[in-house]
């Protein structure tokens, strides 16, 4: 499945990374230079075969509602780059 | 129930809705972390690593959440799925620290149920549940504090919420609103969540689309998000049906969308498109492993499941005697069931649900109260009844003494007692007012024995003043019948 | 008095022990160490104030008898550990100046067996690389150098400098992680001893998100003894990580020294890949000799979908990436670039934050996951890695071990033409990891003997789930038998 320009920037969109105009042809072609590599997969047949969530053998344990952390403000903002009032400050968001 | 038909000049169009229901589980701490769900509090002050997104800071889960969903699966008649996996939905916002969401795609950990609506006209329809998944709640965001930045509050981040999504079976306005309705009575009997709408506790997503009545399949539909009231659900159904029949009698299509509902116009618009906006890239949660459940959890659950609403209701008609519409009032909350049920233990329930519909809803109105804040108990109004069925107090001195029991809080028997409201039903006592009304009236006597019947009505007035309004109103009549005829 | 640094971690508890020095000159002579040996750049922030702290604590316990598991040993903690009160980065521009608030369970079981921190150690950013050459903080310099050679050397990646810091005693021990062979690869490349446990055996709490469902913890060590000591306090089940595994931590130190008579030791035969380097596989079949000779059984073993562990590696790791770096956004912690809206500000951020390897990576995991297309790529990996687990499955009823080179070359030089133009021959470095990390078994690395260029090579040694101790019996077999010989 090879991708176009169009493809790159929407990945690069939800990725929230830039990819210069003139970067866009390098990037596709080196994207399709690894899909390629990695379609290497469809020689192998997985008819019937389930997908591997977690190579772990147990399952989930679960936690008591307990309320164990909070009240720690400063450490939760001690490195924000930008703060106001107790909250973290960003531009502001245009709903 | 009848199904909202929207007649154009050319066609019938029907109505097609589905709900998607966000619930704020009721627990002490957040569904991935230790912190506090509690609301209130300065900003980010219950907010964990964890919920902070900060850099390998790992989920572990809140068995409270899994408890609750699945007593609010069972309460919806839903299959409980003793396999279920969490998953990531991604997407970047200010107040989604981690950049994706835990919440439950592929394997839910409720599946398919249902509940059955009743409207005013009496008729019933069975709304279909699509599913329920657990997923962890959202920051705020708040625009308002400054013209040039958004400030971001992590105290609500990681909540544990239930999404309760149903099928497309809504035919009209008043079937989702009743849903809603008994859905928010069912969750506050469960424990499982507050029900505020208002407070954003319980938020809806509603999906409309039309189609014209006769057609099988489903036109695309548009979803409104985050509509907050029972009452803006059936409106935003309402208008959003009539705009795609506008749409397309005029020749029209509609795109799935999705639109926000303004309730000072009572119509929706779209919300701003963005390029690429929608790709959640959902995959299986890999920091935490598939939740499998055994029966016998589930069993333990289904063992600590209250009376539901239905149940109660069919009880009180069939066991206490109620009418179905009293029952139906008094369900719907169950504190409000509970005190009723408390308060006609071995008394008249009939009378009890008439008080409570009447005087005593009255009084809680008045003064905007909570039932756990009556200043009358479940127990004192039981009394009271019984004081009037076995005939010591009268209806009229019943209300006084309801007043006053109000007021201090104190037994209806107690208040009889000290104020000597005991209804008079001594024979001798109540004659000798009669005989001393009879002499001193020697005119009116005159008049009724004459024919002029109707002063009866003016003889019962007089004995019952005399007797400073104690006297059994029953007695005094056959008493002066007798005397006069 | 000589050298401390020469000594093993075994050596020096030996030595604290008996009161022949203390942790304060211990911790002392690593700290000048490590300004000798600047130029590897193995360090990205050094805390010698730290660790004399550590170490002055540790005297006075060893003074009280009150010492623990590993009290005044000197480390190094790999950068990607969060660590309280000190930066860290993941050797990622976007994480600059990131103060943790918390400490990691592995570094807090160290701190609390006594250790002390001597720095944070150089890394691929966010761990991502096989060359150390993606670090936001330059690359590291092998200690080692090809005979007659000035050439500077990568010291294999990603725990690059955990393992060059090692080498060239600049801590007695490191802890390192590995998601692809991250901890094997630079350890071979090194000379140097590392294991990367089961997944599951250490708890991924506090250490630096890159693959959640391949990142496993674990130590670089001197030699086998150093990492089964490490790895003792470095294991066990932790609350706070729900994938951490629930089984009993061994004394993985009695295994070393065992008989291995009669044990099955699987060759398997899609390790001898077409132009495999010569050198490589001489040592490899040296160490079955070896094993031979002390009654080992060699059982010819197949693991038939080894060529697919790259591919399906490369899908799986960038798509958990792709999500588990979406955090980085200027927000909360680390680099912000403001722009004039929310989505600019993201976009700055993370375009100047993020190094090339880590942007191709999320932006692969970003489409591998993307609506249409997760189906073919990443539910297609998933499938073919429950193949590869199958495949030791079968391979482990017959035999109790697996022993593979554990890179196909010895260690290139920095800057490297051919893998600086094509990212797949980079990746390839990982040919005989991945696929261990992909079935979460245990697998150590250990180094072998010299190419004819005086560099080192590592063979690995790879064991069924939780079974550490076996690995460390025969690493511990080989090790004697190769009498390898350190840098320094």
């Amino acid at each position: 499945m090879a991708i176009d320009a169009d493809t790159v920037r929407k990945i690069a969109f939800l990725s929230r990374l830039k990819v210069d105009d003139d970067k866009i042809e390098d990037t596709k072609d080196e994207f399709n230079k690894i899909l390629t590599w990695v379609e290497e997969l469809n020689e192998v047949d997985t008819d019937g075969v389930e997908p591997l969530v977690s190579v772990n053998q147990t399952n989930l344990t679960m936690r008591k509602d307990v309320v164990t952390e909070g009240n720690q403000p400063e450490a939760i903002l001690a490195n924000a780059p930008l703060q106001e009032y107790g909250y973290f400050a960003v531009p502001k968001v245009i709903e | 129930m009848t199904a909202m038909i929207i007649e154009t000049e050319k066609n019938k169009w029907e109505v097609i809705c589905g709900l998607e229901i966000h619930c704020q589980i009721v627990s002490n701490s957040k569904m991935f972390s230790g912190a506090s769900t509690e609301y209130g509090t300065e900003p980010n002050h219950n907010v964990s690593f964890i919920d902070a997104g900060m850099p390998g800071m790992l989920p572990t889960l809140n068995e409270e959440c899994v408890r609750q969903a699945i007593k609010t699966g069972l309460g919806l008649n839903a299959k409980i799925n003793k396999y279920s996996e969490f998953s990531r939905k991604n997407y970047f916002y200010a107040d989604l620290p981690q950049g994706y969401q835990i919440t439950q795609f592929q394997y839910p950990l409720v599946g398919e149920g249902s509940l059955e609506v009743e409207t005013e006209d009496g008729s019933r329809r069975t709304i279909g549940i699509e599913r329920i998944h657990i997923e962890q709640d959202a920051g705020k965001s708040i625009h308002d504090l400054d013209p040039s930045m958004t400030f971001v509050d992590l105290n609500r981040a990681g909540v544990g919420l239930m999404e309760i999504v149903t099928k497309a079976d809504f035919r009209s306005p008043e079937e989702a609103g009743e849903f809603l309705r008994k859905l928010r009575s069912i969750v506050r009997y469960l424990g499982t969540c507050d029900g505020n709408m208002d407070e954003g506790s319980m938020r809806c997503d509603v999906n409309v689309s039309v189609r014209k009545v006769g057609e099988t399949s489903f036109r695309p539909r548009s979803e409104m998000k985050n509509v907050n009231s029972v009452r803006f659900v059936m409106q935003a159904i309402e208008s959003e049906a009539k705009r795609h029949v506008e749409v397309y009698e005029n020749g029209g299509t509609i795109e799935q969308e999705t639109r926000q509902f303004d309730p000072a116009s009572g119509t929706s618009k779209l919300m701003r498109k963005k390029e690429f906006a929608h790709d959640y890239r959902y995959f299986p949660e890999p920091d935490l492993l598939p939740l499998v459940l055994t029966d016998e959890y589930i069993d333990n659950i289904k063992k600590e499941m209250v009376e539901l609403p239905d149940a109660k209701k069919a009880r009180f008609i069939n066991e206490l005697g109620i009418t179905a519409y009293d029952a139906m009032v008094l369900c719907e909350n169950r504190e409000v069931a509970e005190f009723f049920e408390k308060a006609a233990a071995g008394h008249d329930a009939k009378k009890v649900a008439n008080w409570m519909m009447g005087d005593f809803f009255a009084l809680l109105n008045k003064d905007g109260l909570s039932i756990h804040e009556s200043p009358i108990s479940a127990e004192n109004l039981g009394k009271l009844v019984d004081l009037i069925t076995k005939g010591v107090i009268n209806g009229k001195t019943a209300k006084d003494v309801f007043e006053m029991m109000a007021e201090t809080g104190e037994s209806p028997e107690k208040i009889v007692e000290e104020k000597g409201l005991k209804q008079v039903t001594d024979t001798a006592a109540i004659e000798a007012i009669i005989d001393k009304i009879i002499a001193d009236n020697p005119a009116n006597v005159e008049a009724y024995r004459n024919g002029k019947t109707g002063l009866m009505g003016w003889f019962v007035g007089q004995v019952m003043k005399a007797s400073g309004g104690k006297a059994n109103p029953a007695v005094v009549n056959g008493l002066l019948q007798s005397r006069l005829s | 008095m000589t050298d401390l640094t020469k000594l093993t971690i075994a050596q020096a508890l030996d030595g604290l022990k008996k009161k022949e020095f203390s942790a304060v000159e211990l911790t002392k002579d690593y700290i000048s160490q490590m300004e000798k040996n600047k130029y590897t750049n193995a360090y990205v922030l050094e805390t010698p104030e730290v660790a004399l702290n550590q170490a002055e604590i540790s005297d006075k316990k060893y003074a009280d008898n009150t010492p623990g598991a590993l009290e005044g040993i000197p480390m190094g903690i790999k950068d990607l550990f969060c660590t309280k009160g000190i930066r860290t980065t993941a050797c990622s521009h976007i994480l600059d100046g990131f103060v943790p608030q918390y400490e990691s369970t592995i570094t807090q079981k160290l701190l609390d067996a006594g250790i002390s921190v001597l720095g944070k150690l150089n890394m691929d950013e966010f761990a991502m690389g096989g060359s150390n050459e993606t670090s936001y903080y330059d690359p590291v310099v092998n200690p080692w150098k090809a005979k007659n050679s000035n050439i500077d050397l990568v010291p294999g990646g990603s725990s690059g400098g955990s393992a060059a810091a090692v080498a060239a005693q600049m801590c007695a021990g490191a802890t390192a992680t590995d998601t692809g062979g991250s901890i094997r690869q630079p350890s071979a490349f090194c000379g140097v001893t590392g294991i990367k446990p089961t997944y599951g055996r250490c708890s991924r709490y506090g250490i630096v998100a890159f693959a959640s469902s391949l990142d496993q913890a674990g130590p670089i060590g001197k030699d086998v003894r150093d990492c089964a000591i490490l790895l003792k306090t470095m294991s066990g089940h932790d609350d706070k990580d729900s994938t951490s595994a629930r089984v009993e931590v061994p004394d993985f130190e009695k295994f070393l020294g065992q008989n291995i008579k009669g044990m099955r030791i699987g060759i398997p035969k899609e390790y001898r890949v077409e132009g495999l380097n010569k050198e490589v596989e001489k040592y490899w079949d040296e160490a079955i000799a070896m094993l031979k000779a002390r009654g080992a059984e060699i059982v010819d073993i197949s693991l038939p979908h080894t060529k697919y562990a790259l591919p399906t590696y490369y899908i799986i790791a960038p798509a958990e990436a792709s999500a588990n770096l979406a955090r980085y956004d200027g927000i909360r912690y680390g680099l912000r670039v403001n722009g004039e809206h929310l989505d600019n500000l993201y976009i700055n951020t993370r375009s100047e934050g993020f190094g090339k390897e880590v942007k191709r990576r999320i932006m692969i995991g970003t489409y591998v996951l993307s609506a249409g297309y997760y189906d073919a790529y990443y539910l297609k990996a998933q499938r073919v890695r429950r193949r590869i687990v199958e495949d030791f499955q079968a391979a482990f009823e017959k035999c109790d071990l697996i022993l593979t080179p554990t890179a196909p070359t010895p260690a290139f030089p920095i800057g490297d033409k051919s893998m600086q133009e094509n990212p797949i021959t980079m990746w390839l470095n990982d040919v005989f990891t991945v696929s261990i990390s992909l079935a979460g078994l245990p697998a150590l690395s250990l180094p072998i003997g010299l190419t004819s260029d005086g560099l080192p090579l590592g063979l690995q040694v790879i064991g069924k789930a939780f079974d550490e101790g076996d690995v460390f019996k025969v690493a511990s077999a080989l090790e004697e038998d190769a009498k390898f010989e350190g840098v320094m």
